[in-house]
């Protein structure tokens, strides 16, 4: 979802700015903390806190390892043999909750049966081991914590093993490992859970040999989610759940206009309702008033919401209008910009065929089926947070900010998310900010208790934060042969980081570079790209697969549409132009073709084959559909996907995540998918205007995995770019009429 | 005060008569499988059964169900209702969730759906997706709710 085009060897530069000290300085502490607080529970964690852990070593210590590679903070072992593994992302649905331990366990040899999960926190050890901050993103969990995660369970595995020689007295290299036990050659077995109080004074190795991949036993094998019984019964806890002693749930009144105030307030019905504790005037995100309501449930705070007589201050603030905004759009389209590629246009003017095209994207919502919320409780020397939270090490900053405390005062608790499409990583931590603000202000009126601020769908849906909206213009010009000559290509849309702590390492020569993600690869056409990046009143953040919701779009109905110009079928061309420099692209596009009989399968009267193939988060997702006409709406029967993923860790989670990522590709084509604004204030409230699909719109999804044994990249995102493009082909050639905006428009 | 049965226990709610049964459920008497998605019965997510019926707790005052039983889902995948348990078995089998927090109504619309239908009838795959329309599941798991609905209703016939 985002940093993937970012300069890692800024990150760390970039983050000392954002974080104002070096953020591998800040887990040394961490560890040991983990370590005390998981023995508490009744389990051993496996290993110490570096320093120990290093003296005793036999091995020479060239550098120490990280809190991210020991185990201490990432495994704990049951004396029953249960083994509970710690994810250092946060689950909202994508599996990493199971997908992580699979990892681990494989190379500890754990028996799966007695394998459980848990979230993090904004720990140290947490951080993603590449980027060094704490995320979850940019579909990024298994491809940056793949080796990690082996590395822990080969690291306390060796503990384990250590720990049984010791106690059997005998060499190490004599024993072996499987199903949570550690054999000796004379075939005697101890348990892990017998085993972890011993394996815990055992060093951690530095060094250690991992599985050849052909050894795999877990990792690979499709395997239900751990959570899958907690959440089929509705047992499963997620932040909105929590529930302290005292808790009061706090709702805010925002301004109509993004980033307006009050002008005046009168409080006086929403007090008189019954268990409403406090009315509140509050700053909010982007320098915005508001007024939030605690009481003793939502209930009662919502009452007192609605009871509230507030006029609003917007003379300062720009009321956006959606029609306006798309003409001056298309007016800065027309003007220089900053390139992002560049290439000769002089053969535009001589060129025989000419294909003009002008795309429109609208602003989209999240619209995560559990609304935002965050438990806030203030102690006498920190505080604590409760949130499913994409980057809780930002949101702990914010809070610490907000509340007048040290970074490591405040304690983050990850909770399970119910989805989050990107909304959930916010790089102002607006609605953290807001909970924090809320619950200072709660106790400076006298109000001792937790916290909890919840967001109404109608907040959600007119809270801001959304996919920007987009303008693409394209001029391409080709020979008589169909072959393209240049093509002059231009993107108006408000940039997603510029402003934000991001921008230093995500904006190039001003150019955002989550707006043009997935533009011209793996094509090599001569394409010069244009940007403008307007400032608008409209708060703006990543939606599942970020700059690909639209540049997928645009890039593979102008291939189909160059492929037609050139009487040439989208396959056979798509095929020519990834070439023997692609192989991932054709592996997963002859995948999808194989699969659905495409070219060999005769379709019924009136539907259409469409294709589409695009690559994002290093992943490879090609989609060939079959898709009719009924009643003049366009209706998507069948999806074949090809998957190029590299290593698939957990292919029954890739499947859905496939499944899922295409009906949210599929959400942005169907009527009802925008977010629209009027005199500066969105039209759409909740579900009945801003529409999602239902079960009545799901087509037929078949996944099938390229096979591969290279390490995994991402599959949280990369599902969903190709499947727009792919149903807008194949309605083309039923109407024979390119389709240039989303949701689709018949004219 | 209301007095509402829930899940076989008589409760006293003190609480304005049309607070909705969702907000009772899960702020009053800790009951938090029931889930708030939309408010509005748009979505489906706080579906509840009174009187066996699917119901959307979040736009239903609990004082329409005073002298009536509420069943949720804690209750409906228990383990003593045959029906339920079916479902619940089928979602855990078919590894139905992903984010899952939408599952609790559509576990209560599946069951509520199953449970009218005549015994052994084996619904079509338009009448399952009939059902199952009133429930929104943004992270996309109809494929497998088609699925596990279609197993459920096998293994109670």
């Amino acid at each position: 979802m985002l940093f993937n085009h970012f300069d890692r060897a800024e990150m760390p530069r970039a983050l000392q700015h954002l974080l104002s000290r070096d953020p591998a300085d800040e887990p040394a502490a961490l560890p040991r903390r983990s370590f005390l607080k998981l023995a508490g529970v009744g389990g051993f964690a496996l290993g110490a806190f570096p320093g120990m852990a290093l003296a005793q070593t036999d091995a020479p210590a060239d550098k120490p390892l990280g809190p991210t590679h020991q185990p201490s903070a990432f495994v704990e072992i049951a004396p029953n043999g249960e083994v509970t593994v710690t994810i250092n992302r946060l689950d909202f649905g994508q599996g990493v909750q199971t997908a992580l331990p699979m990892i681990l366990a494989d190379e500890l040899d754990a028996d799966w049966a007695k394998v459980r999960s848990r979230h993090g926190s904004n720990a140290g050890a947490y951080v993603d081991p590449m980027m060094g901050m704490h995320l979850t993103g940019g579909s990024n969990s298994i491809k940056n914590s793949f080796t990690q995660y082996r590395e822990l369970g080969a690291r306390a595995r060796w503990m384990l093993v250590n720990a049984a020689a010791a106690r059997w007295k005998v060499d190490a290299a004599t024993l072996r490992t499987a199903g949570g036990e550690v054999i000796a050659a004379d075939g005697r077995k101890l348990g892990y859970g017998e085993l972890a109080e011993a394996a815990m004074a055992q060093p951690v190795p530095q060094k250690v040999v991992l599985k050849d991949p052909k050894d795999f036993r877990i990792i690979g094998r499709p395997t239900t989610r751990l959570d899958a019984k907690a959440k089929s019964s509705g047992r499963q806890d997620y932040g909105i759940d929590m529930r302290l002693p005292g808790q009061l749930t706090a709702v805010v009144m925002r301004p109509p206009v993004f980033g307006a105030k009050v002008a005046s307030l009168d409080d006086s019905a929403a007090r008189a309702i019954k268990g409403v504790k406090a009315v509140l005037r509050v700053p909010l995100d982007r320098g915005a008033e508001g007024v939030a309501v605690v009481a003793e449930g939502y209930w009662p705070a919502k009452q007192g919401r609605d009871a509230l007589k507030v006029q609003w201050d917007t003379a300062s603030v720009e009321k956006v209008d959606s029609a306006r905004l798309l003409a001056q759009y298309r007016e800065q389209a027309g003007q220089p910009g900053p390139r992002h590629f560049d290439a000769d246009m002089a053969p535009l003017a001589g060129a025989a065929q000419k294909i003009v095209a002008e795309f429109a994207f609208p602003y989209l919502a999240h619209a995560p089926m559990e609304p935002l919320n965050c438990t806030v409780r203030i102690g006498a020397d920190g505080a604590e947070l409760w949130l499913g939270s994409q980057m809780p090490g930002l949101d702990g900053m914010m809070a610490a900010g907000v509340l007048g405390l040290k970074p490591e005062q405040v304690q983050v608790h990850v909770q399970m998310a119910g989805g989050g499409f990107g909304r959930r990583a916010i790089p102002t931590s607006d609605y953290v900010y807001e909970a924090c603000v809320v619950a200072k202000a709660a106790r400076a009126a006298g109000l001792d208790a937790p916290v909890r601020t919840l967001w109404s769908r109608e907040d959600d849906i007119r809270g801001g934060y959304y996919r920007p909206m987009h303008l693409h213009r394209a001029v391409i010009g080709l020979d008589a042969q169909g072959r393209v000559l240049a093509w002059d290509h231009t993107i108006v849309g408000q940039s997603i980081v510029s402003g934000s702590p991001f921008e230093g390492f995500m904006v190039k020569n001003g150019i955002d570079m989550t707006a043009v993600e997935g533009m011209r690869e793996p094509y090599d056409l001569p394409i010069r790209l244009t940007v403008h990046h307007p400032k608008v009143n409209v708060p703006v953040l990543w939606w599942r697969s970020v700059g690909s919701t639209h540049t997928a779009f645009v890039m593979e109905t102008l291939i189909d549409e160059i492929a037609r110009t050139n009487r040439q079928d989208p396959v056979a061309y798509r095929m020519q132009m990834f070439g023997e420099k692609h192989p991932r692209h054709r592996a997963a596009l002859q995948m999808a073709v194989d699969k659905s009989g495409y070219g060999k399968k005769k379709l019924p009267a009136g539907r259409a084959w469409g294709v589409a193939v695009h690559e994002s988060f290093q992943s490879v997702v090609a989609y060939v559909v079959e898709a009719s006409l009924k009643d003049g709406q366009p209706v998507l029967h069948r999806a074949t996907a090809g998957v190029h993923c590299n290593l698939a860790v957990n292919p029954r989670t890739l499947e859905a995540q496939v499944q899922g990522a295409a009906l949210m590709g599929l959400s942005m084509c169907l009527p009802g998918a925008a977010i629209t604004f009027k005199d500066g204030v969105v039209e759409q409230s909740n579900f009945g205007d801003f529409v999602v699909p239902r079960i009545t719109d799901m087509p037929q999804i078949a996944v099938h995995i390229v096979p591969s044994a290279e390490p995994p990249t991402g599959m949280g995102e990369p599902g969903l770019p190709p499947l727009a493009p792919a149903f807008a082909n194949a309605v083309t050639r039923l109407t024979g009429k390119p389709m240039r905006e989303l949701p689709f428009k018949l004219a | 005060m209301s007095t509402l049965n829930v899940n076989g226990r008589n409760h006293t709610v003190d609480a304005d008569p049309g607070t909705p049964i969702l907000w009772a459920l899960r702020d009053t008497l800790g009951l938090t499988g029931t889930k708030f998605g939309c408010g509005a019965a748009l979505c489906g997510a706080c579906t509840v059964h009174l009187d066996g019926a699917a119901i959307r707790s979040c736009v239903t005052p609990i004082s329409a169900a005073e002298g009536k039983r509420l069943t949720t889902v804690e209750a409906v995948t228990g383990g003593a209702d045959r029906v339920g348990a079916a479902v619940h078995a089928a979602w855990v089998k078919h590894d139905v969730a992903q984010c899952g927090y939408c599952q609790s109504g559509q576990i209560m619309s599946a069951t509520a759906f199953l449970k009218s239908l005549p015994r052994g009838k084996q619904p079509s795959a338009a009448e399952i997706d009939s059902a199952m329309a009133g429930n929104i599941c943004r992270c996309g798991t109809y494929a497998r709710i088609r699925t596990a609905v279609a197993d459920a209703a096998k293994n109670l016939a």
